[in-house]
């Protein structure tokens, strides 16, 4: 797997930074395909978003160094397929934030909803409060970090990446996980399918203590648990042949 | 998809302003059920007073009003409030009595809800429009919820839309679809009872009444509902005694609770909650699989 990145990767295709201001959209008034529209084609470097409402797909699409601030709370796959911006909520946000995101960084002041992260290839996802259920399912590289919680059937076919849970884990995690690695420093609920605990070895206390120094999150790596895959799902068994 | 918002207020202040917070909620979840949609009232007194029953019908004749006065005992004056499909009778008789004088008054009409504190409208539209039509904007009450439709189950027709009201003062709003209704359906009508649509959330609306009426309170026939019934849902249940939210297994359906000490509101989705008055400083949250949410007044 690729060492981690705390720095925000650069832009891949933009000119320089546009103009050094604050440009405040509220999507009360404007639309968010005018204030998406506006991202994708940008007259700044700096934005803020205001009442968000939990309007849908705020910010999405991004693939500039932009840094963005949505002040209040965002509704399904804001941020999603996020590219080098550097997006914070100042709330909560619904279905799918950072969904296949690529690279920069997305943080939640408050909680997520299901499919947190989801398929993402990379870039950091901080989610300060709790995510609910399927939090990095399908995760390809992407780095999630929750500050609380994340619900039943995380990290479902989870195939790289990491994700770091500072609370507790709901049950079925980790189902027919691939190569993703997950740290727990609460309870599991139970582990899904080939889902198993493995050691604790010092590059995954230094991987974790560089996760939470990037997520701004103050926890003793010593405290949490690792869990991976089994590898017993990656082939085909002969045994089963006779089912068909 | 289909989008569900339901709101109990804890604040007797907030009553009069019941039904503009539900228009509000509802026009904010019109995108995921375009094709009609059905709202129900708890505690209107503009349209079922104190002592009063009322009986929410479609398919209501001309004169109706009228018949039932002659067929119910004392003669009462009976109000009736049309709201497009939907005609709201009440008199101050008792519900079993009006339920009955309506059957026979009206045999080909269909009782769509029915209660001492209950008025439901149904009707297929723009949600939006709909909302004009019941007149949701001026409504009163202490608790209510709305649904808006994305047909999957059965057709698009005022039947079809939710609430399902089948005992008095309860309704059952879906977003989903139950995958073993039609064995759940038989075996229900095994028991005595009758069904008004082809629709599956009804089977989870007699369900849920038949375990009401054996003595179940909603906790207890949520979580039976949840044993019984395959297949995806995100469920709002309410009663004359509260409101009550159940998500399948899979929890694939949305829904969002939040609370302050002024209400309880659950939507599919949070922008319906978003301009209730104290969401800032509200406890916002997704229930979790399987795990019934109850609150009673």
């Amino acid at each position: 797997m690729e060492p981690l990145t705390t720095d925000a990767t650069p832009p891949n295709h933009a000119g320089p930074p546009p103009l050094e201001r604050l440009v405040s959209i509220d999507v009360s008034v404007a639309t968010v395909r005018a204030l998406n529209n506006e991202l994708h084609h940008p007259s700044a470097a700096a934005y803020e978003v205001l009442q968000p409402q939990g309007a849908h797909a705020i910010a999405a699409g991004i693939d500039q160094a932009l840094t963005v601030d949505i002040r209040g709370h965002a509704g399904y796959y804001c941020a999603g397929m996020n590219d080098g911006g550097q997006i914070v909520v100042h709330g909560n946000v619904g279905t799918g934030v950072a969904e296949n995101m690529m690279s920069g960084s997305v943080r939640i002041r408050g909680d997520a909803s299901q499919s947190a992260g989801a398929t993402g290839h990379g870039g950091l996802l901080v989610i300060e409060g709790s995510a609910s259920m399927r939090c990095g399912i399908s995760m390809k590289g992407i780095d999630i970090v929750v500050g609380g919680d994340i619900g039943p059937m995380s990290a479902f076919m989870a195939q790289a990446g990491r994700l770091v849970v500072c609370g507790d884990a709901g049950d079925d995690l980790g189902d027919s996980v691939y190569e993703a690695r997950i740290y727990v420093r609460g309870k599991v609920g139970a582990l899904g399918a080939d889902c198993i605990e493995k050691p604790m070895r010092d590059e995954h206390l230094a991987e974790l203590a560089a996760l939470l120094t990037a997520a701004r999150l103050d926890h003793d790596p010593r405290a949490f648990r690792r869990y991976g895959s089994g590898r017993t799902l990656y082939h085909f068994a002969a045994h089963n042949s006779a089912a068909y | 998809m289909c989008g569900i918002v339901g709101l109990h207020l804890r604040d007797p202040a907030l009553y009069p302003r019941l039904g503009g917070l539900l228009e509000t909620m509802l026009c904010q979840v019109v995108e995921r059920g375009p094709d009609s949609a059905g709202v129900a009232v708890y505690g209107d007194q503009r349209r079922c007073p104190e002592g009063y029953a009322a009986v929410s019908l479609l398919g209501a004749p001309l004169g109706l009003p009228e018949a039932l006065r002659k067929l119910l005992a004392g003669q009462p004056d009976v109000m009736s409030t049309e709201a497009g499909d939907t005609t709201v009778l009440a008199a101050p008789v008792s519900v079993d009595e009006l339920v009955a004088a309506v059957r026979v008054a009206a045999p080909a009409a269909l009782v769509v809800g029915s209660g001492t504190d209950l008025t439901v409208y149904k009707g297929i539209g723009h949600p939006r429009a709909l909302a004009k039509t019941y007149d949701l904007a001026h409504a009163q009450g202490w608790q209510g919820l709305a649904h808006t439709r994305m047909a999957t189950e059965s057709a698009v027709t005022p039947q079809g839309c939710h609430p399902f009201s089948v005992g008095p003062d309860q309704c059952l709003v879906h977003n989903g679809s139950f995958a073993n209704h039609a064995t759940i359906r038989r075996e229900l009508i095994a028991d005595g009872a009758s069904f008004d649509s082809e629709n599956d959330s009804e089977v989870g609306a007699r369900f849920v009444a038949s375990r009401l009426a054996q003595g179940d309170d909603l906790d207890e026939a949520l979580r039976l509902l949840c044993e019984r019934f395959d297949g995806f849902y995100t469920l709002l249940v309410t009663s004359k005694d509260g409101f009550a939210v159940v998500r399948d297994a899979i929890a694939c359906k949305p829904a969002v609770i939040a609370e302050t000490d002024a209400w309880v509101a659950m939507a599919s989705e949070f922008r319906a909650l978003a301009d209730l008055p104290g969401i800032d400083h509200a406890r916002i949250y997704e229930p979790e699989p399987e795990k019934v949410y109850a609150w009673n007044r």
